[in-house]
């Protein structure tokens, strides 16, 4: 008999697989655990709405499918506008008596691609119109899904099929398009970022985002073995070492109000996590300078950020 | 048939596939043995085991069942052996041994 | 009762859509299309109907939400043009083999570049293999009819493929005449109430969109195809339905005074009326002349389009788009097409006119009819005859 909860410290956990065991994500990836883990947040009544990339090829290979959740996939850039007509039409059925009236999360997913780039239009549109929705970006730092090709989220200095490095070039040579900030300059009531190597952060958030009024969004730092090149059984480490450098903070937005929800005491040298990644291997000191300096500069306005506009 | 009755691509015909190639069971996908991928398999020492369930939380694949006496024993059939389990194990309960060919 | 109204067509569009209790309406506008959302936008903010506007931030995203709010099973509309409809063309895809009986209303214009906001048929020749059934409208009631009546066959769970609408935009969308609207319970009547049986719902949680390896892709193709040609009888049953209940009556192909016409001049879409006039003209002068309204363009009417033109000489085709280097318009390549195997067949001179809102008027009609009877006498080189172009001597065609 399958439980139905399994108890994880002093969490207990959904045990139902949302996202069904032989899928074809890469051995230890990021992105899959985090699928796992925010499904199993949001729970049975959820209607998904997916971008192409990794989460939708590796998910639903016809004629099966890796899904326990009612998901929809059409399109690279229109998860979001998918997700806008999902929850705009059902609602209007219920508020019409044609299904009857319920609690349904409506969860809008893509990768960095069909996020920051591609989707950004689509994304954007719909926390401008205010739907009932949340939307979870896996960042994987590239199109990892066609071949590890740059995105607007790739890291400045990883190398990438299209930024790599090379005689004339470092790699990725612009910074990480700041998807949290762009979101919360839409006004919406939470925004968040997220690392599965944190899974209860994650969790918490995944439930603040799907229950809040309004349209959320959560920004999933989702390691990628194949595309770091990191060894399979390093995705959590490695994760860990994004927030403990201070590359990838975890914090909240809430209604504008600014909250780290892990602090770490003192910052690791980002050193630490660029050289465990062959993405970064070919990084001179002077480069890893460049990248600790950015960093520093980014966590104290980030700081400020929280000074100046603390949560309640 | 109907396409819901398939598990593989290449036994449906066009008469089989469903409106709009809707797949109608969930879940279907976990025919797949995943198993095969895998290098390494994780053995679980019970003894040092604290049924902590992190192993079983971070699992990228699902790819460990947990049992009614709390323990949690790898499904085989879908591990990738991508060693998470045994890294994150905070007592070192689960190593990864090499598979070698029958 | 039914009453008599006069509407501008895009209002009667409007008008259709609320009548068919909508429940979700996702457009963004484009001239000419702009009345159309502008009036659905106004009937939901007095409550006249009851339904989401969602006024997305592009075309592409216009279909993707309709696509969405299709998934969960609600009834769904949308409106396009031009630029519009291109912009949402691989959602325009998508949409036919998920199968949703999604309505789109739309107002041909030509395609930039240049940018051009008047009609032609370029925007809809491109969609010719998206799979959608596609009907024309030659007048206001029939903006109308079309309408009421792609919600009622979209939705028939023997159908289950999406309709284009297409109106004229500017010379339909925007011309205002009077027409009858049924009464609501008739068309209640009229379009069965909606159960999606794949709908997205938690009970059922099935997966829509999934990847096609290349041992699949082919049956689902092959699946498509045959259903939307298996969907014609429902297309026709939604017509006599119609004519039953509201004395209006529509086929897939219609022959105006085609009874012993040697000559047919075939039109898709509001030119069609100007035609007809140059037909009763001469008719008057003894001319065994008729017309022909391609009305279902997808999928093509082959056997019934073969029917209209036996013992029929000459087909005089009007295209509103340019296939360029190709065959010739792409309307009368596809008759010259679908009469290849067809023995004692009428010869087919192709005209192309009409272009980004150039006027055709009778007199044009009249030289594109006495042009085509000679010129199927003499025969030509020629895959069309461009008309009205300054800088091309009436009577240059164009050769392969």
């Amino acid at each position: 008999m399958a439980p139905e909860f399994v108890k994880v410290g002093k969490y207990n956990i959904d045990a139902k697989e949302y996202l069904a065991e032989g899928h074809t994500f890469c051995t230890g990836c990021g992105e899959a655990l985090a699928i796992r883990l925010v499904c199993k947040a949001l729970g049975e009544n959820t209607i998904i709405s997916m971008a192409t990339g990794c989460d939708e090829v590796c998910s639903s290979p016809l004629p099966v499918t890796s899904w326990r959740l009612p998901w929809m996939h059409t399109l690279f850039e229109n998860a979001s506008a998918g997700v806008s007509g999902m929850e705009a039409g059902l609602k209007a059925m219920m508020r019409k008596g044609k299904v009857p009236e319920r609690d349904i999360k409506f969860v809008a997913m893509g990768g960095d691609g069909g996020t920051s780039d591609i989707g950004l239009q689509s994304l954007s549109g719909a926390l401008e119109r205010g739907h009932d929705f949340l939307y979870v970006c896996w960042d994987n730092e590239a199109y990892m899904n066609t071949g590890i090709q740059r995105s607007s989220a790739t890291p400045y200095g990883a190398a990438t099929t299209t930024a790599p490095a090379g005689k004339l070039s470092m790699g990725q040579n612009t910074q990480k398009k700041n998807m949290v900030e762009i979101c919360a300059a839409h006004d919406i009531p939470y925004v968040a970022t997220a690392c599965p190597s944190y899974p209860f952060d994650l969790m918490n958030k995944i439930k603040k985002g799907s229950e809040v009024k309004g349209p959320a969004y959560v920004h999933v730092l989702t390691p990628c073995p194949t595309g770091w090149r990191t060894p399979s059984n390093f995705t959590i480490e490695i994760g860990k070492l994004a927030v403990e450098t201070g590359i990838f903070p975890l914090y909240e937005i809430e209604n504008g109000h600014y909250r780290f929800t892990v602090t770490p005491n003192t910052l690791k040298p980002v050193e630490q996590y660029l050289k465990a990644q062959g993405r970064f291997r070919h990084l001179s000191p002077g480069e890893i300078a460049k990248i600790q300096k950015h960093v520093d500069e980014g966590y104290a306005t980030l700081k400020a950020k929280m000074a100046a506009f603390p949560a309640a | 048939m109907a396409m819901k009755d398939f598990t593989n691509a290449s036994d449906v015909c066009w008469q089989d596939v469903e409106l709009g190639a809707v797949v109608t069971t969930p879940g279907s996908a976990s025919v797949r043995r995943t198993g095969d991928w895998r290098t390494e398999r994780p053995i679980l020492d019970k003894e040092k085991c604290i049924k902590c369930g992190l192993c079983w939380l971070h699992c990228p694949d699902a790819a460990i069942t947990p049992l009614d006496d709390g323990y949690f024993e790898p499904d085989l059939f879908h591990c990738k052996g991508c060693g998470i389990c045994a890294a994150i194990c905070p007592k070192k309960a689960i190593t990864m041994l090499e598979e070698v060919e029958q | 009762m039914s009453k008599r109204v006069v509407l501008e067509a895009s209002h009667a569009v409007a008008e259709a859509v609320k009548m068919a209790d909508v429940d979700l309406i996702a457009a963004y506008p484009i001239t000419p299309q702009t009345h159309i959302p502008e009036r659905l936008a106004e009937m939901v903010a007095d409550g006249d109907l009851d339904a989401a506007y969602v006024p997305v931030e592009s075309e592409h995203s216009a279909m993707s939400a309709v696509l969405g709010a299709a998934a969960v099973g609600a009834r769904s509309f949308t409106t396009t043009a031009g630029q519009g409809l291109e912009l949402m063309h691989e959602a325009v895809y998508v949409a036919s083999s998920h199968r949703y009986p999604i309505v789109m209303a739309v107002c041909n214009r030509a395609l930039s570049s240049p940018i051009s906001i008047w009609c032609d048929h370029s925007d809809i020749m491109s969609c010719r293999d998206t799979s959608w059934i596609q009907v024309f409208c030659l007048n206001n009631q029939e903006s109308f009819d079309m309408t009421i009546w792609a919600f009622r066959v979209a939705e028939d769970p023997d159908v289950m493929f999406p309709i284009m609408v297409n109106l004229d935009g500017f010379t339909l969308s925007h011309v205002t005449e009077p027409l009858e609207l049924p009464d609501q319970a008739d068309v209640d009547k009229y379009i069965p109430k909606y159960n999606y049986r794949l709908a997205l719902k938690p009970e059922a949680p099935s997966s829509h969109g999934c990847f096609g390896l290349p041992e699949i892709y082919t049956e689902v193709k092959l699946a498509q195809e045959f259903a939307l040609r298996a969907s014609r009888p429902i297309i026709d049953k939604g017509w006599e339905e119609m004519s039953a209940m509201f004395g209006r009556s529509y086929k897939a192909i219609e022959t105006y005074k085609g009874e012993g016409a040697k000559t047919l001049v075939v039109t898709m879409g509001s030119l069609g009326e100007t035609a007809k006039m140059v037909v009763d003209q001469k008719r008057e002068q003894g001319e065994a002349v008729g017309h022909l309204n391609i009305r279902l363009w997808r999928p093509f009417p082959f056997a019934d389009f073969r029917d209209a033109v036996k013992g029929v000489e000459t087909l005089v085709v009007l295209d509103r788009a340019i296939s360029f280097g190709g065959p010739g318009g792409p309307v009368a390549s596809e008759l010259r097409s679908a009469l290849y195997d067809v023995e004692n067949k009428p010869k087919i001179v192709g005209f192309i006119g009409g272009l980004g809102g150039r006027e055709i008027d009778a007199e044009t009609f009249a030289y594109m009819i006495d042009r085509g009877n000679e010129i199927a006498k003499s025969g030509s080189d020629y895959l069309y005859e461009p008309i009205l172009v300054r800088g091309l001597d009436t009577g240059t065609g164009v050769r392969g």
